[in-house]
């Protein structure tokens, strides 16, 4: 099925085919202790201590919450506040690596996924502090565990990556189709369901390829080329494209039986359980032509942002912006202390010239953010309530079904910062919410 | 000619009386002192006495519930005003202002990022917290400035608010609309003020403006009365006892305490 | 960037890396050094159109018209596009100046104005009366309403509806085009107004050969009527460039020309002697002028697909009822001006169907 509106952004994906290369092991890494959508962990090491590899260096502070782990084998140097991703500062636990990167003897393989219990392996899941890698970072095992009364009967892997310059995932899927189509397996196995689906876009088919070669048998998965349209790989638009069906709007995909997974998160997923590894290292996409020498690298989560860009050869002289995720809905940074977290997919550097500028211009009502909008809505409506502080009447606009994927703001001819104005609103309206009780 | 003027005079007497005989059924019976009391209000209807409006606030009155010396747009004069209409007599208030605890214009602070969206601080504020390498300085967008209703606040050549005194009504209107929680409302008679909110320590809060409380307590020594205390690396004015004595001034390494006349009043009008 | 306690912490990549000139956690005394990035909310990258280039494509595609018009009409046709565009120029310019409100008249959006409005004005329109339209559309009917994305009605049709019912006689004077091709042509009368004319002296039609215009007349421009409205040839080239480009949608021309072709054929149909046949409708006028050009302007009109097709049927509706029944032989600029009226109606009952929206939710649960 077609989803309605979207735009076609250019795709710009130049490292599609430049294999994943492994960063060397670094003196340094800073952990933010929150990496996940839900409530942070709770510190359990101390100043001083020393820590190995894959060692739990918080517990989780709740049940949506998530551990970190330590990247490699060395000294704990300060726990306080670093620069975050998200634009401010944030505790985070400083690691000096010995060098040694020996194995914290904590790490204990479960075994082969089909011979345990979908307990046992979504405890190993929730252990190993899984969270959604594509860039949402929501703990996977409170997502591998619906309420009763709303089963899951359809797994759905996301292989869209429909952010144009990203290439971590697709780079995955051909590497690692096997440990992808295991991971799947698993997670089916978790939530009990039987009936699976891959979604590819069809500008990736030597992914979906790999990934059908590599289908275990037992497995009922059907894959599907998906047309290359942003926002393919939204939760809700990948679920309609697939299956038909509709995630109601303030709804989750667990409405019609849906769970969507990255596929990142699979591998991690299957490395859990089989080799016992704690989420420590991830794969992303680091290009953009305000870098030197694009590449897909799998780095450790802790990996400070300034050691990223060394290895890729550093920023050009015309670099002017460095974005955490992709061109539409990444977040840009002001400081290169940030470090590689567990939802970092791609790290995007611009020129000067290839970013937006944004101007608030008058909106002309030319109606292009109307025919974009995936969500349905009125983009150039709302914008124009909540520059004016009308909040009252974005909610009645259903401003909280913005998914915020940017699609208005790209197409925007008074270049009006469209998706600030969003996020601005919905805080402000649920501020309202909250008084009104 | 003769009919249409008939079936308009007509037309208009059955009208006008379908609303006289509105106007009677319908009334509401509203307390005449309500309506006293909304003629003195200032109807700014600025809000600032957590009413919807002036109406609305002498309804309050009249019913209880608003303290008859809330309107901080009319002060002592309409209060007593109000205190004769209601039958009681009102302390006398002390006029109050508010005041933007910010001297980090670009010359002082500096920016740790080129910002590029909407000009409006609360929006400002959620990417990256704002521009501004200071944690609590002006982003300077004029938030507050647009939604004060009296025309009192200001934008410095160096890019910060600045309340005009005279014209402040202390309505709270800017205090709510700053992100950075950087407007406070002083007593106008108070001469001394702190003019900082950064709870950096030392050398983070100097490197972020010149003019950063340090949180060093030189002033909480000096003055020795609690008329201003360090909490949280931030100096403070306690403005149930604010300091008298100018001398503090030149305690501050980095001239956060300033003396400032904010008691003018502009002649009402 | 908040190291007080111990600045080494820092981290220390290796010697003459470029990163390390790029990070910006200054050392103590030099929070000037690092060059600053960029932070803005998302998205990051833009499709690159804006609307200086709409509004120059939009002007682009007049020009077709105008130069038949100016062909046809000669230089006096050349002298009201050249008062009009100039004042609506230098007014804009001028109020932005003395208001000293944001905006440039570089972005082509008056300019636009004036050139719909000079093709709106016959081709013998006297200076002051351009001067006065051109004030008229760009100040009272744009600017005192907040400018460009603000005015509810679109300028060059307040400043021509204006100038008509204030200056009837100079707005209805038209010269008789000629052409040094070997065409006749019509009479100087629109062939609206002599249709009108000849019908309400109780005629029945045909129109005398002489009185109207043909089919070929009409497609190139020879005939009489506002300079910018006359060659349906040259107003078709510069719609199908607009909705190439992407800048109109089908939806308001198509709404708006169909209605009129449906509603003048059914009349026609039913009373062939008393009603003109629709294509004599749809091609002269100003309907297709106004149909690609006016109806569609964006400020004014309605943002979803579904609003723009009923207000297109609005514009027609409005046409066809003032051109069959009503007192001007023209009702084009009338109508889209009541539609504008209507735009924010249309566009609060025509909002597109929420992605997942409650009430299909529940359908679906009940069914």
């Amino acid at each position: 099925m077609r989803f309605k509106g979207g735009i076609h952004p250019k795709y710009n994906k130049s490292t599609a085919a430049s294999s994943v290369e492994k960063m060397p092991l670094l003196g340094r890494y800073v952990v933010p202790i929150s990496q996940h959508i839900g409530a942070p962990g709770e510190v359990i090491v101390k100043k001083g201590q020393e820590v190995g590899r894959g060692e739990p260096l918080t517990k989780a502070g709740g049940f949506v919450s998530a551990p970190v782990f330590a990247p490699t084998s060395g000294k704990v140097k300060a726990i306080k506040e670093f620069p975050h991703m998200m634009g401010n500062m944030q505790m985070a636990i400083e690691i000096i690596a010995d060098g040694e990167d020996t194995c914290w003897e904590g790490v204990k393989p479960l075994g082969l996924w089909r011979e345990q219990t979908p307990e046992d392996l979504k405890s190993a899941i929730a252990a190993a502090g899984l969270v959604g890698m594509g860039g949402a970072t929501f703990p996977t095992h409170v997502k591998l565990s619906p309420p009763a009364d709303k089963p899951i009967d359809t797994f759905i892997l996301n292989g869209a990556e429909c952010e144009p310059y990203l290439t971590s995932d697709h780079r995955v899927m051909v590497e690692q189709a096997t440990e992808v189509m295991e991971g799947v397996g698993l997670m089916m196995r978790v939530l009990g369901v039987t009936k699976g689906y891959v979604g590819v876009e069809a500008n990736k088919k030597d992914a979906l390829e790999a990934l059908r070669n590599a289908c275990p048998k037992d497995l009922d998965i059907e894959f599907a080329l998906l047309e290359v349209k942003y926002p393919q790989g939204s939760e809700k638009h990948l679920i309609y494209a697939l299956t038909g069906k509709t995630v109601p709007a303030g709804g989750l995909p667990m409405e019609v039986g849906c769970l969507v997974q990255n596929v990142g998160t699979a591998v991690a997923a299957l490395e859990a359980v089989e080799k016992g590894w704690s989420l420590i290292e991830r794969v992303t996409t680091v290009t953009g032509s305000g870098i030197n020498e694009p590449k897909n690298i799998s780095a450790r989560v802790g990996t400070p942002l300034q050691d990223v860009i060394a290895f890729c050869g550093g920023l050009t002289s015309a670099a002017s912006k460095v974005i955490f995720g992709g061109p539409m809905m990444g977040f840009s940074q002001f400081s290169l202390d940030v470090s590689l977290i567990k939802g970092t997919s791609g790290i995007l550097c611009l020129d000067a010239d290839e970013v937006t500028q944004f101007t608030a211009g008058p909106c002309i009502r030319c109606g292009a953010c109307v025919d974009v909008c995936p969500m349905g809505l009125v983009p150039s409506a709302l914008g124009q309530y909540a520059e004016r502080d009308r909040y009252a009447e974005l909610g009645e606009l259903c401003v909280n079904d913005c998914i915020e994927c940017g699609s208005c703001a790209y197409v925007c001819p008074s270049h009006r910062p469209l998706v600030q104005l969003f996020k601005r609103g919905k805080a402000e309206l649920r501020k309202l919410q909250q008084q009104a009780g | 000619m003769i009919v249409a003027t008939c079936v308009l005079a007509g037309l208009g007497l059955v009208a006008g009386l379908g609303l006289g005989l509105a106007a009677k059924f319908f009334a509401v019976e509203v307390d005449p002192r309500q309506e006293e009391i909304g003629d003195i209000l200032p109807g700014a209807n600025c809000g600032g006495c957590g009413y919807a409006g002036c109406s609305d606030f002498a309804k309050g009155v009249v019913e209880g519930k608003a303290a008859p010396d809330a309107c901080p747009v009319g002060g002592a004069e309409t209060a007593a005003d109000i205190g004769r209409i209601m039958g009681i007599t009102i302390e006398e208030k002390e006029r109050s202002v508010a005041l933007v605890l910010c001297q980090g214009d670009s010359t002082a602070a500096p920016t740790k990022f080129h910002y590029n969206g909407m000009t409006s601080c609360a929006s400002a504020a959620l990417v990256g917290g704002g521009d501004k390498l200071c944690g609590a300085g002006c982003l300077g967008l004029a938030d507050c400035q647009m939604v004060c209703p009296f025309g009192a606040i200001e934008m410095t050549e160096g890019g910060i608010a600045r309340v005009i005194s005279e014209r402040c009504t202390s309505c709270g209107k800017c205090v709510t609309a700053c992100p950075k929680n950087i407007i406070q409302i002083v007593p106008a008679s108070a001469p001394i003020h702190i003019l900082c909110r950064n709870t950096d320590k030392g050398g983070v809060a100097r490197k972020a403006c010149t003019y950063a409380c340090i949180g060093c307590k030189k002033c909480e020594k000096f003055t020795g009365d609690g008329s201003m205390v360090v909490t949280n690396a931030l100096a403070s004015t306690d403005y149930t006892n604010p300091p008298q004595d100018p001398a503090v001034i030149g305690e501050c390494p980095n001239a956060c305490i300033k003396e400032l006349d904010l008691s003018k009043k502009a002649v009402q009008h | 960037m908040s190291d007080e306690k111990d600045p080494k912490t820092s981290p220390t990549p290796p010697e003459g890396d470029k990163a390390v000139e790029a990070k910006p956690a200054p050392k103590k005394e030099k929070p000037a050094a690092p060059p600053k990035l960029v932070m803005s909310a998302s998205p990051h990258v833009h499709k690159g159109q804006d609307v200086t280039g709409i509004m120059r494509d939009v002007f682009w595609a007049l020009v077709p018209a105008v130069l038949v018009g100016i062909w046809f009409f000669g230089l006096p046709a050349l002298r009201v596009v050249a008062i009009t565009v100039g004042g609506c120029l230098l007014f804009e310019w001028g109020y932005l100046k003395l208001l000293k409100r944001p905006g440039s008249i570089t972005d082509f959006s008056a300019a636009v104005t004036g050139l719909l409005l000079a093709m709106n004005l016959p081709s013998t329109s006297p200076w002051w009366m351009c001067l006065v339209g051109a004030f008229v559309a760009i100040i009272i009917a744009k600017q005192i309403y907040g400018g460009l994305g603000y005015n509810p009605f679109n300028p060059a049709l307040v400043a021509r509806v204006l100038l008509l019912i204030s200056f009837p006689v100079q707005m209805t004077t038209w010269a008789k085009p000629s052409s040094i091709i070997a065409f006749d042509a019509a009479t100087g009368a629109t062939p609206l107004g002599a249709l009108k004319e000849y019908l309400s002296m109780g005629n029945t039609l045909p129109l005398p050969a002489d009185q109207g215009a043909s089919i070929l007349q009409l497609v190139i421009g020879l005939r009489g009527g506002c300079l910018g409205e006359v060659s349906v040839a040259a107003l078709l080239l510069g719609g199908i460039f607009l909705l190439w480009r992407g800048h109109i949608r089908w939806q308001i021309p198509v709404g708006f020309i169909g209605t009129v072709a449906l509603v003048t054929g059914i009349a026609w149909l039913a009373s062939p002697g008393s009603y003109a046949s629709p294509l004599l409708h749809c091609l002269s006028g100003g309907l297709i002028l106004g149909a690609f050009f006016m109806a569609t302007d964006m400020v004014t009109t309605p943002v979803t697909r579904k609003g723009m097709l009923v207000f297109g049927i609005g514009c027609g509706l409005i046409t066809a009822v003032i051109r069959l029944w009503g007192g001007y032989p023209e009702g084009v600029s009338f109508a889209i001006l009541l539609m504008n009226a209507a735009t924010p109606l249309i566009d609060r009952f025509t909002k597109p169907r929420v992605f997942g929206a409650r009430k299909l939710y529940q359908e679906a649960k009940t069914a």
